[in-house]
């Protein structure tokens, strides 16, 4: 385990459980600290599989493909990855197809690292103009109920939903 | 590169012979109209008409979620160039039941014909390969065709066709465009309802 994925592992196994419960057999990323412990359990776990991206949209596109056969999976980023991703996410609007994404936030709460507060702070925006409802956890005790209305919205009302850790949750990396 | 002497219409019949046994995913213009002639715009395939550089990974998401298919993804130069880091993606994963056919006309031909980078210089056997893809195959004369329809019927996957044609018209076919209907039309035909 990293030092990032070691930090993350208490809510990272809680998580996972719950993605895995709701049915979540698919998960694909771009690591981030924010992802990296639940990437690991993914990979490790013998009933999910874990994909590892060279870009973002690549991961809506995988979703989308998992969904025409009935599969249900997770897209995993960083918040600067959600910029890579708007023209794919056409495939909500204009099919319909239910999507998961789990943000991890840079560019918010505590950062340090000015590079990353343009596109952080466009996430939520961007997402909206793309039709992605999003469900933002800035504490621990809430990350269970907001996942939960994330996997809902998704998987059972049939949305794109974006689950967004913020940096209050997560905790800022000093520079 | 071998002289191009292929015509893009009426090959994919010739490699698919029988498109029931597969699960289609295409790319958008072009191949996609060659393609959802192949099935007759059928329920087993899923077009696109925008996303451009989806095509691959929607496909991977396909294979690796239906194991027991056989998924092809049909797209043109443009479309795979906008995203080749799929390759690498695919090569990782390395689905057996995977096999990407390009249909490269070696430019933009839904835009005007503008000439593309494999008309120059580019080469995607090479990409693919240099991605990790093991099982390449380039075909670019009608002679070739009965290859690529063994190649794809044979060994196991990933595997990259490139099919380098002619400049000209794609096949002369209309499909549904609306991606809402294609989507639930697919995942009636897959899921049974």
């Amino acid at each position: 385990m990293s030092e990032a994925a070691h930090r993350h592992d208490d809510w990272s196994r809680a998580l996972f459980t719950q993605l895995k419960d709701a049915g979540v057999r698919l998960f694909s990323f771009i690591p981030d600290a924010g992802n990296a412990r639940i990437s690991e359990l993914a990979y490790d776990d013998n009933e999910t599989r874990c994909v590892l991206l060279t870009t973002e949209e690549e991961g809506v596109a995988l979703a989308a493909g998992a969904d025409l056969v009935g599969e249900k999976s997770v897209v995993m980023m960083q918040s600067s990855g959600v910029g890579n991703c708007p023209n794919f996410l056409s495939f909500v609007k204009g099919g319909n197809f239910p999507m998961l994404l789990l943000v991890s936030m840079r560019g918010d709460f505590g950062e340090q690292n000015p590079w990353q507060y343009p596109m952080g702070q466009a996430v939520e925006p961007i997402l909206e103009a793309m039709g992605v409802l999003t469900f933002r956890v800035d504490k621990k005790e809430d990350l269970e109920d907001v996942t939960n209305a994330a996997i809902n919205s998704a998987f059972k009302g049939g949305n794109a939903a974006a689950l967004i850790l913020s940096q209050q949750f997560l905790g800022a990396k000093a520079f | 590169m071998t002289e191009v002497t292929l015509n893009r219409v009426g090959a994919l019949p010739k490699i698919f012979p029988n498109p029931d046994d597969y699960l289609f995913v295409t790319g958008l213009a072009g191949p996609a109209r060659d393609a959802a002639h192949l099935t007759n715009d059928g329920a087993n395939m899923f077009t696109m008409a925008g996303c451009m550089g989806a095509a691959t990974t929607m496909g991977l998401g396909m294979a690796l979620s239906a194991p027991d298919r056989n998924v092809v993804v049909i797209a043109g130069d443009g479309e795979l160039m906008m995203n080749l880091g799929s390759l690498a993606t695919v090569a990782t994963e390395a689905p057996q039941n995977l096999t990407i056919v390009c249909i490269d006309n070696g430019g933009h031909g839904e835009t005007g014909g503008q000439p593309g980078h494999t008309s120059r210089r580019t080469n995607l056997a090479k990409i693919a390969d240099g991605a990790g893809i093991e099982n390449i195959l380039t075909v670019s004369s009608e002679d070739g065709l009965k290859d690529a329809a063994e190649f794809v019927a044979s060994g196991v996957g990933p595997r990259f066709l490139w099919l380098r044609v002619l400049v000209g018209e794609p096949t002369a076919f209309k499909r549904n465009m609306n991606p809402m209907e294609c989507r639930m039309r697919f995942r009636t035909a897959y899921l049974g309802g």
